[in-house]
């Protein structure tokens, strides 16, 4: 019946060449003007501002860093109060693990999966942009409340009792605990979007055995968001309700417990490590892919890796709390659950190894910072191994041996891989190469400054430093090795503003990229640098793993889309057999005054529980205004 | 690169029903996460229950016969919505639109019996862990139910405008899909708000 109805719509079928792009260009780009920004839902313009907008909070979380190495560079100092030390030390936490590292992963999952599976944009961009809005102004709010001096002081993982009322009577905690609401809201939204997308918007004939391996990674991380920030929320909402009215989830004069805080915020807090690492672990998949020149080993294994990864990594919490009194039998099987956990990185480790072994490896910069990210994220997963027994970690708890883990785990498994990423894919985005020269000297910088800041903490947590200590006496002995740290701190701080001077001097004069500089294989090499508004003229079929490899001088395509409306091709689950073509939605501006009326009520309900009452119905009329139709052919169809 | 057309997708339909359209698969994420929501809480719960020699801590267990009643009538609303759901997929708009009335009309009882549910708890969210727990479950329900019935009326609005056509009756079906999910969560929350501190 609709095909009769549309009989005279003009289709994809009825032009071609310049004609057809020309006509598909004007009806999915961004309107202009700044009230057109605003209403953006192109993934590819909302991508690129969430890749800026996380990397400008690395660089503020990573300013926080150099302030805390300064102070600890030598004992006794009073470069920073205790105070502002407390804070510092939250908002550098709460920044990279919140506004920095998973939201990056999301942004490049936002830019790149769509092109990836070939499609014309991600399923529900109108909730996308939402997002975004979500995750900026979330971000914005605990920056300018720590500009206020009411930055979060607990730790980001704001323990209770201390995040407490009564023992914190301050604003502090709420601003922390409504910032994870915020960045919770964005990430679940993208979650969602990119579980549709990959189930639903794949080209034609790209079965499951054939979706890019960083799309199967984004796939399973996009679930580890959806099943661990519930309890997230479910922790930071009980917080901030025991804090504002007087609930007692963390009283223990009234049954509460504080362990309940620390089991709800690890359920979640585990996984995000995974949530953290295995878009890194994607990036590196479709790097080494490349620059091996042969297809990854073990294609199977890998995903199996991943998606065993996902499943254990909601079975160790727990080992964040082995110092808590644990009965002996959790913690045997924590401590073995831990240990588990590593086969199947181990097994991933092994396959890239015989890519690399077995392909003709081309040295460009992205492929330096995957072989760093290898050599650092095994460093950090031994240490990691270690401090899964318990009798270690009952050692180590709280001092610098820790902090040495987990940043070779995270900078080695999520930060080389995405730095790579940049180098990787900035050529697809902006459609310039970025300088060999300044990578290699941004690579060796990172790789031998990141290893003198942090190897030193691991000697310095064994002679005993604890964490989260604003100075020491000179009488540690542990001011040698604190100064050597700071020095590498500096050198790895230089490694990022190469980086930044890099991207800032290709934007303008970068080699010209082409479509598919490094000859790669996957669907967003073939289209143009930057990609046009509708990604493809026409939808690709995929009929390899690796189509361009299989062919690189035709694309075979399906034809029959409108290029009056916009519109996307549904495949099935499996097979990605075409079955529907949908509507996408045109550019809103509601997205950003249902962002703006959200904003209100988070904010607001910090001062004021009715803030819940009168914060509703603002929040109510822009989700309808978002959702009625607007008249246009997309919706009346 | 070169374009070769190897196939004509011209002749598929603009929308699908469940599996078929996207906005169903959204459904399904949005369930599965506030699901694991619903999960926490009640492992919150039951975390508190076991640290706690007393349960219910100082108070009398809620009184049953709210909760009870809205099981009833979550129980039967499945009928009218399984009914606007199959007139939906018909294409049927006159049936369509007495169905969201009525389901629009159920959302509303079943809030008013919220409110008294509220009021027969025989706690409050500040007396202790358990109050604050109980309260803490039945609002996180209580949201669901308020945005469903939201969502029904704007939906019940917007069928009876101009704008009631065809890829209009798949929103019907996700809004009635979506319903079971409200209806199939209570059922545990019920049980263990109104039974387990009667163990």
């Amino acid at each position: 019946m609709t095909v009769l109805a549309d009989e005279r719509e003009l289709r994809d079928d009825a032009l071609n060449g310049l004609e057809l792009a020309t006509r598909l260009e004007r009806l999915w780009r961004t309107p202009s003007g700044l009230l057109g920004a605003l209403m953006s839902v192109d993934h590819k313009v909302i991508g690129r501002r969430y890749i800026v907008t996380a990397f400008a909070f690395l660089l503020l979380g990573g300013a926080l860093a150099i302030l805390m190495r300064i102070q600890l560079a030598g004992p006794e100092q009073t470069f920073l109060s205790p105070d502002k030390y407390n804070q510092i030390f939250t908002m550098h936490g709460s920044t990279m693990m919140f506004l920095f590292a998973v939201p990056v992963m999301e942004a490049f999952a936002v830019y790149l999966v769509p092109l990836m599976v070939g499609t014309r944009n991600i399923a529900f961009p109108r909730l996308n942009a939402f997002s975004y809005w979500m995750f900026l102004f979330g971000g914005c709010f605990l920056w300018i409340s720590f500009l206020l001096n009411v930055g979060p002081d607990v730790g980001w993982f704001a323990y209770v009792p201390l995040s407490s009322l009564q023992y914190t009577p301050t604003k502090r905690p709420d601003v922390w605990a409504q910032m994870i609401t915020f960045t919770e809201v964005a990430a679940l939204a993208v979650s969602v979007e990119i579980v549709v997308t990959v189930f639903k918007l794949r080209a034609p004939g790209m079965t499951l055995d054939r979706i890019p391996l960083f799309v199967w990674a984004m796939l399973v991380t996009s679930f580890l968001v959806m099943f661990a920030m519930p309890s997230i929320m479910v922790a930071s909402t009980s917080l901030i309700l025991d804090r504002l009215v007087n609930t007692r989830f963390y009283d223990p004069s009234s049954g509460g417990h504080p362990l309940l805080w620390q089991h709800l915020f690890w359920f979640f807090g585990h996984p995000e490590v995974y949530i953290i690492f295995i878009p890194g672990t994607g990036m590196v998949s479709m790097i080494l892919g490349t620059f091996a020149r042969r297809p990854v080993i073990g294609y199977p294994v890998v995903i199996l890796s991943l998606i065993a990864t996902g499943f254990l990594s909601f079975g160790l919490w727990v080992h964040h709390m082995f110092v808590t009194g644990l009965p002996q039998l959790g913690a045997g099987l924590f401590t073995a659950s831990s240990m588990l956990i590593a086969v199947p990185s181990g097994l991933q480790i092994f396959c890239w190894l015989a890519t690399l072994w077995d392909g003709r490896p081309v040295y460009r910069t992205p492929l330096l910072f995957v072989i760093g990210f290898i050599v650092v994220f095994v460093l950090g997963g031994l240490s990691g191994v270690m401090v899964a027994s318990v009798p270690i970690d009952t050692q180590v708890h709280d001092t610098y041996f820790v902090v040495a883990h987990f940043h070779y785990v995270l900078i080695g498994g999520a930060v080389f891989p995405l730095i790579g990423a940049v180098y990787y894919w900035f050529p697809k985005i902006t459609g310039r190469m970025l300088s060999e020269t300044l990578g290699r000297w941004n690579f060796w910088l990172a790789l031998i400054g990141f290893n003198v800041a942090f190897f030193p903490m691991h000697i310095l947590g064994l002679i005993g430093m604890p964490r989260r200590v604003y100075t020491y006496t000179a009488d540690m002995d542990w001011a040698h090795l604190n100064l050597v740290s700071s020095g590498g701190a500096v050198v790895f701080a230089i490694s990022f503003a190469i980086l930044l001077a890099n991207v800032i001097y290709s934007l303008r004069r970068g080699a010209l990229a082409g479509d598919n500089p490094w000859d790669a294989s996957t669907l967003e090499w073939a289209t143009s640098s930057p990609p046009p508004p509708q990604n493809f003229d026409r939808i690709p079929v995929v009929k390899h793993r690796d189509p361009l490899w299989f062919d690189n001088e035709s694309l075979p395509v399906v034809a029959g889309l409108s290029i009056e409306r916009r519109e996307v091709l549904l495949t099935s689950l499996a097979e990605a057999e075409p079955q529907t073509r949908e509507a996408s939605p045109e550019p809103s501006v509601w997205p950003l005054i249902t962002a703006i009326a959200t904003t209100i009520f988070f904010v607001g309900s910090i001062f004021t529980p009715w803030a819940v009452l009168w914060g509703t119905p603002p929040m109510a009329v822009a989700l309808i205004g978002w959702f009625w139709p607007s008249g246009s052919r997309e919706d009346e169809e | 690169m070169r374009q070769t057309i190897v196939r004509n997708v011209g002749a598929l339909p603009t929308y699908g029903y469940g599996p078929r359209s996207g906005p169903w698969w959204g459904a399904m994420g949005f369930m599965a996460l506030e699901g694991m929501g619903f999960a926490i809480a009640i492992g919150a719960y039951l975390y508190l229950y076991a640290v706690n020699s007393d349960w219910p801590i100082g108070a009398a267990p809620p009184d049953l016969w709210p909760g009870t009643v809205e099981v009833a009538i979550y129980l039967l609303s499945i009928i009218p919505n399984e009914m606007t759901n199959r007139a939906a997929k018909r294409q049927d708009l006159a049936k369509v639109r007495t169905g969201l009335i009525v389901m629009s009309l159920i959302g509303i009882v079943l809030l008013v019996f919220r409110g008294i549910e509220f009021a027969h708890l025989n706690t409050r969210w500040d007396n202790s862990a358990y109050g604050s727990v109980v309260w803490l479950i039945l609002g996180l329900h209580t949201t669901h139910l308020a945005t469903d019935l939201g969502d029904t009326v704007v939906l019940t609005v917007l069928m009876f405008t101009a704008h009631a056509k065809p890829r209009r009756f798949s929103d019907v079906t996700d809004n009635a899909f979506y319903w079971n999910f409200v209806v199939l969560a209570w059922l545990p929350l019920y049980v263990l708000l109104d039974w387990v501190p009667r163990l």
